[in-house]
C-alpha cells in the first residue's frame, strides 16, 4: 500500500471518529436538556408511585451525571447493546436494522431513479443548450427545485392513490398481512409512489449541474480542438463529454446522501413508510432518548460513508489522482 | 483567378460581444480587415507581439470560435466560399490544426488514442510511426496530458496532424519547448511537405524562426496585417520592407543588432507605438 493512501486512510478514521463523537455529545446534550422526562415519556398514561419512578430512574442510570451516563452510553454501544427503545419496547439496534432496511430499499430505488434520469435530463439539455429541449427540461428543474418535497407528496398521492388508484395510499406492506406472507410485488406496488416523490426532489439538482458540466466540457479547448479533427457531434458527447462529466457527477451522485436522508424523513412521514425517517419523527415526538441518539449516530455513519465513497471513487476514476508523475519522453 | 490559391481570406474581422459590469453590450473588436493568401506549396508565417490576434485568425478559419465571437468578411478555400458548413466538411481531413498548448488535450485521455481520433485502429501504425518520428518513447501513448512535459506535449499536438493526409495545415506556434533539434526537424517537416504541394500557416512570434522556413511572412499587429513581406526582403540590409513597423522588427532582430527604435524626440522604444497601415507614431504624439 502506497504510503499516500495510508496517510488518507488514517485521516478518514480520524474524521469519522471525530465526527461520530460530535454527533452523539450533541444528541445527548439536546435529549438531556429537552423538557420532557423520559420516565413520564416511558410510562405515558401508567400512573405510578414515587418509589417505583426512583427505581426506574436509578435502572436507567438517570441520577448519575451527564458525563457518566454518556460514558457508560458509549462502553454499551462498543459492546453492540445501545440500550432498549422506549416506545418500540426493543432494542434499539434491532429497531434500527428492521427500518433501515426498509429505508434503504426507498431511497437506493430513488438514488439510482434520480441518478439515471437526472444523467440523462442533463446531458440533453447540455446537448441542446438553449433550444427548446433544453428550455423544457430547464423550466422543469428549476420548478422541481423550488418545490417542498411534502408538497410533491401529497399531490403525488392525490393523483396517483385517490384519483386514479393505480397504487396503494401508503405503508410499506399491505394492511393486515403477516410480514412473511408479503410478496415482492406488493413491496414493489407500496415502493413506487415514495420512491418517485423522493427522486423527483433530487433529480432538479442532478439535471442542473450535469447540464453546467456538459456546457462548460463542450465549450473547451480540447473540444475545439477535437471539432477542429473533425469530430462530429454525437462523436464529441461521447468521446469527451461523458468521460469529463463523470468524475463530478460520481462525487455529487454520493454527496446527494445526505439530502435524499433528509427528504426520505418527509416522503415517509407523507406515505406513513415505515422507515428510518419516519421512525425519527415517532422517536422525537416520545421523547425515546437511546433510540433518538441511536439514529443520530446511524443517520451520521451513513452520510459519511457516501462522502467517503465519493471520495474513494474518484480516485479510483481520476487519472490525476490514480497515477501521478510521467515518465521522460 | 489563380488557381494556385488554397485558402484566400478577405477583409476579416473578428470581434467579441460581452456585458460589462453595467450589463450593457459592449464590443470588442480583435481582428479587422485583415487579408492572407495562402498558394499551393508555400509556407506562410505569421509574425506578431502576443495577443496581436494570431491564433484567433487560425480558430476563424477552423470555425472554432466561441459562440459570442463575431466575424465578418469572406474566406475562401480553392476557391470556394468557406462557410461554415463547408468547413465542417473539410475538417480533419483537407486541413489540419495543430493547436497552440496542451489545454487543446482531453485532459482525461491518454494521448495516444488522442492522436488517433476516430480514425481508429487503423491508424495505430501512423501514431507509432509519428511518435518515433518525433523521438517519443512509445509508452507515451498510454500518458495523460498532465503527466507530459511540455516539450512532448508539442510533440504530441504535431503528431496529431501526421495521422492525416491533408492539403493544409495551420500550425499554431508549434515549436516553443522544443529543443532546437526538434524544433529544426518538425519546421523541415513542414518545408518538406510544402514541396509536396501543400499549403501551410505557421504562427509564431519568432521571426527568425520563421525566416528559416517560410516563403512569404505576415506581420501581424493588433488584429491587423501591417506588410506580407517574402523572406527574401528579410534578408540583407532590410531595404525592402515598406512598414516602419516591419523595419523595425528587422532591426530588433539579433543579428542586425537588437536595434530597438527610438521615437525621436522622446526617445521611448517600441511599447508605446501607434501602428496602422499607414505607418507608426510614438504616443507622445511629437513625431
Ligand atoms: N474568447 C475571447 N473573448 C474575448 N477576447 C478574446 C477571446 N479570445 C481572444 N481574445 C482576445 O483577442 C486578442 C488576440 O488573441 P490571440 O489570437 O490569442 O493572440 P495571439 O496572437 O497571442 O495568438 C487578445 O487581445 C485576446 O485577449
Ligand atoms: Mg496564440
Amino acid at each position: 500500500m502506497s504510503k499516500g493512501l495510508l496517510q488518507y486512510l488514517t485521516a478518514t478514521v480520524l474524521r469519522m471518529m471525530a465526527l461520530l463523537i460530535a454527533v452523539t455529545m450533541l444528541s445527548f446534550f439536546l435529549v438531556h436538556n429537552a423538557p420532557m422526562d423520559p420516565v413520564d415519556a416511558f410510562l405515558g398514561e401508567v400512573t405510578v408511585s414515587e418509589e417505583q419512578r426512583a427505581q426506574i430512574a436509578e435502572h436507567w442510570g438517570l441520577n448519575r451525571s451527564p458525563v457518566e451516563q454518556y460514558l457508560i452510553w458509549v462502553n454499551n454501544t462498543l459492546h453492540g447493546d445501545m440500550g432498549e427503545s422506549l416506545t418500540f419496547h426493543e432494542p434499539v439496534t434491532k429497531v434500527l436494522g428492521e427500518r433501515f432496511r426498509a429505508s434503504l430499499l426507498l431511497m437506493g430505488t430513488a438514488w439510482i431513479l434520480s441518478g439515471v434520469l437526472g444523467m440523462i435530463l442533463g446531458i440533453i439539455a447540455g446537448v441542446y443548450k438553449d433550444r427548446w429541449p433544453d428550455r423544457i427540461i430547464k423550466t422543469f428543474s428549476l420548478l422541481l427545485a423550488s418545490t417542498p418535497v411534502f408538497w410533491i407528496g401529497l399531490l403525488v398521492l392525490m393523483v396517483f392513490a385517490v384519483e386514479l388508484q393505480w397504487f396503494p395510499l401508503g405503508l410499506a406492506v399491505p394492511i393486515g398481512k403477516v410480514e412473511s406472507d408479503v410478496t415482492w410485488l406488493e413491496r414493489l406496488h407500496h415502493l413506487v409512489l415514495p420512491a418517485l416523490t423522493l427522486s423527483i426532489t433530487g433529480i432538479a439538482n442532478i439535471v442542473l449541474h450535469t447540464r453546467q458540466k456538459l456546457i462548460d466540457v463542450m465549450e473547451s479547448e480540447y473540444v475545439l480542438f477535437a471539432r477542429a479533427r473533425g469530430e462530429s457531434l454525437k462523436e464529441l458527447v461521447l468521446r469527451h463529454g461523458l468521460r469529463n462529466i463523470a468524475l463530478p457527477a460520481v462525487t455529487l451522485q454520493f454527496a446527494s446522501i445526505s439530502e435524499l436522508f433528509g427528504g426520505s424523513v418527509l416522503a415517509e412521514r407523507v406515505f406513513s413508510y415505515p422507515g428510518l425517517g419516519s421512525t425519527a419523527v415517532v422517536a422525537g415526538m416520545h421523547a425515546d432518548a437511546p433510540l433518538l441518539i441511536g439514529i443520530a449516530l446511524f443517520s451520521a455513519l451513513f452520510v459519511f460513508a457516501g462522502n467517503l465513497t465519493a471520495n474513494i471513487l474518484y480516485g479510483v476514476i481520476d487519472p490525476q489522482i490514480r497515477e501521478g508523475g510521467g515518465i521522460d519522453g | 483567378m489563380d488557381r494556385d490559391i488554397l485558402l484566400d481570406v478577405r477583409h476579416l474581422s473578428v470581434g467579441f460581444e460581452s456585458y460589462n459590469a453595467k450589463v450593457e453590450k459592449v464590443f470588442f473588436n480583435a481582428i479587422s480587415d485583415l487579408n492572407l493568401t495562402v498558394h499551393k506549396g508555400e509556407i506562410v508565417a505569421i509574425v506578431g507581439s502576443s495577443g496581436s490576434g494570431k491564433s484567433l485568425l487560425a480558430h476563424a478559419v477552423m470555425n472554432i470560435l466561441p459562440d459570442n465571437a463575431r466575424t465578418g468578411g469572406q474566406m475562401f478555400y480553392k476557391g470556394e466560399e468557406l462557410t461554415p458548413d463547408v468547413m465542417n466538411r473539410l475538417r480533419g481531413h483537407e486541413i489540419a490544426f495543430i493547436p497552440q498548448s496542451v489545454a487543446f488535450l482531453d485532459p482525461l485521455m491518454q494521448v495516444g488514442d488522442q492522436v488517433v481520433g476516430t480514425l481508429g485502429e487503423k491508424a495505430r501504425g501512423l501514431q507509432q510511426k509519428a511518435f518515433s518520428h518525433f523521438g517519443l518513447k512509445q509508452q507515451v501513448a498510454n500518458l495523460y496530458p498532465f503527466q507530459l512535459s511540455g516539450g512532448m506535449a508539442r510533440r504530441v499536438l504535431l503528431s496529431t496532424s501526421y495521422v492525416t493526409e491533408t492539403e493544409m495545415i495551420i500550425a499554431d506556434e508549434p515549436t516553443p519547448g522544443l529543443d532546437l533539434k526538434i524544433a529544426i526537424e518538425a519546421l523541415r517537416d513542414f518545408r518538406v511537405q510544402a514541396d509536396q504541394g501543400k499549403g501551410v500557416i505557421l504562427i509564431t512570434h519568432d521571426i527568425d524562426l520563421a525566416l528559416n522556413v517560410a516563403d512569404k511572412i505576415a506581420i501581424f499587429y493588433d488584429g491587423r496585417v501591417v506588410e506580407t513581406a517574402d523572406t527574401q526582403t528579410f534578408r540583407g540590409d532590410g531595404q525592402g520592407l515598406k512598414h516602419p513597423y516591419s523595419q523595425a522588427l528587422f532591426h530588433a532582430l539579433p543579428q542586425n543588432g537588437f536595434n530597438l527604435p527610438r521615437c525621436p524626440k522622446c526617445g521611448a522604444t517600441c511599447a508605446t507605438w501607434n501602428v496602422d497601415e499607414k505607418g507608426m507614431r510614438c504616443g507622445c504624439g511629437n513625431s
